[in-house]
């Protein structure tokens, strides 16, 4: 229940955030963040954005590896080296994501409902 | 096997049979021998068909030494196995690939996935490599008087190498059904056991198949994933990984982190190879060989 609230709350603040005809508010674009693959860490290890952000994620290192939610919600499946991948965080929370193919590498988005 | 062969094999690894030169003794042996297991195979392993870095541009040119090397052998094994990471990033076009090369082998072909070859979905290496008689992935079969098992440890890979309730049930199950006397060769791609877990070469429920494996005389199990030769007994166990068809890594805590290493051009085909293996009464003889001496 105190989720579904919060869903309503966010959806409310949403619709008086809209910018709409005001031109004094200037257009909400995403934000963007990226997150460096290197020597099998993830850089930075934990990261802090708003919903609707786009974040980039660069494998630097000379092995393959994957950005995948502890909770599936996303998966950039496998990337080469110097291979990217995008994802925009829709909905906010706190995103444990590991690597596939070496699973101790570990981190962590933390993605906040009001965008600035 | 001719009972010369058999001489020369037992004076190799030096296994200890009670053999006399009477008649009787002799006849009692090779009666014995008749019923006794000899079997060879090869395996090799962690080929990542679709790796192209300086560490090896063409990991499809040194899977086609390997295999012309196997082809070449005086006798052909009765099988080759191939432990996993065939491809590097489970694309259907390495698999494609990978299958090809793998096709031009001489002898028939066992192949089990790596963490490679599954990322995301294990779609693409089932549509490579599915057999009819393993649903799942893992499977055993009788051959030569030896009790073989295949196991896949890299499906829920979100902690290190793992089987699963139902793979480990079925291990105990298949198990349970044979003789303590029979020749045990397991096949899994992570090492069953704790090789260097800070690396996560390990298998974080590999025990209870370890305990399962410890009532036979002999269990040969043989790994790959680490692209390099470890051997480690334990009791009754024997264990050993192989070397990759396509670049090698750096030794357990030599480096900061595990990964291809980078090795002299003119030295890359002295570190990968291909492993043949022969079990015959008892004893496994691993024979590893590398491209280039």
């Amino acid at each position: 229940m105190s989720r579904l609230l919060t869903g309503l709350q966010i959806a409310l603040l949403a619709v008086t955030l809209t910018p709409g005809a005001n031109a004094a508010v200037p257009p909400l674009l995403p934000a963007a963040a990226t997150v460096h693959i290197k020597d099998f860490k993830y850089n930075p290890p934990a990261l802090t954005i708003h919903v609707g952000d786009r974040v980039t994620f660069v494998n630097d290192d000379d092995e393959a590896h994957t950005v995948t939610a502890t909770d599936k919600s996303f998966d950039s499946e496998g990337l080469d080296t110097a291979g990217t991948w995008q994802h925009v965080f829709a909905k906010p929370g706190t995103y444990h994501y590991f690597c596939e193919l070496h699973p101790y590498m570990k981190a962590t988005i933390v993605v906040l409902s009001a965008s600035k | 096997m001719k009972r010369d062969d058999f001489l020369k094999h037992v004076a190799w690894t030096g296994s200890g049979i009670a053999w006399t030169l009477s008649s009787s003794g002799l006849f009692n042996a090779q009666k014995a021998l008749a019923a006794e297991s000899t079997i060879s195979f090869v395996q090799i392993s962690d080929s990542h068909i679709g790796f192209a870095r300086p560490e090896n541009m063409d990991v499809t040119g040194t899977l086609q030494k390997t295999i012309a090397a196997i082809n070449a052998m005086p006798v052909q094994p009765t099988f080759v196995v191939h432990t996993g990471d065939v491809t590097h990033l489970s694309k259907p076009a390495q698999f494609d690939t990978a299958k090809q090369i793998l096709g031009t082998l001489k002898a028939p072909l066992v192949v089990l996935p790596g963490e490679h070859d599954v990322i995301g979905t294990s779609d693409a290496f089932f549509a490579a490599f599915r057999r009819s008689d393993a649903p799942k992935g893992w499977f055993s079969w009788d051959q030569g008087g030896v009790h073989f098992l295949s196991l896949v440890n890299v499906f829920n890979f979100e902690i290190d190498g793992k089987l699963g309730t139902e793979q480990i049930d079925f291990v105990e199950k298949d198990l349970a059904a044979q003789k303590s006397s029979t020749p045990i060769v397991v096949f899994a791609h992570v090492p069953l056991y704790a090789l260097f877990p800070p690396w996560g070469w390990t298998t974080e429920d590999g025990s209870r198949v370890l305990a399962a494996l410890r009532r036979f005389n002999a269990v040969t199990v043989l790994n790959g994933h680490i692209h390099q030769i470890v051997q480690h007994t334990d009791g009754n166990i024997r264990f050993a990984t192989a070397a990759s068809t396509a670049y090698p890594q750096p030794a357990p805590g030599t480096a900061d982190k595990p990964g291809p290493l980078k090795v002299p051009d003119s030295k890359l085909l002295s570190v990968l190879g291909y492993r043949s293996v022969e079990i015959a009464r008892n004893a496994a003889t691993i024979t590893d060989s590398t491209l280039q001496k």
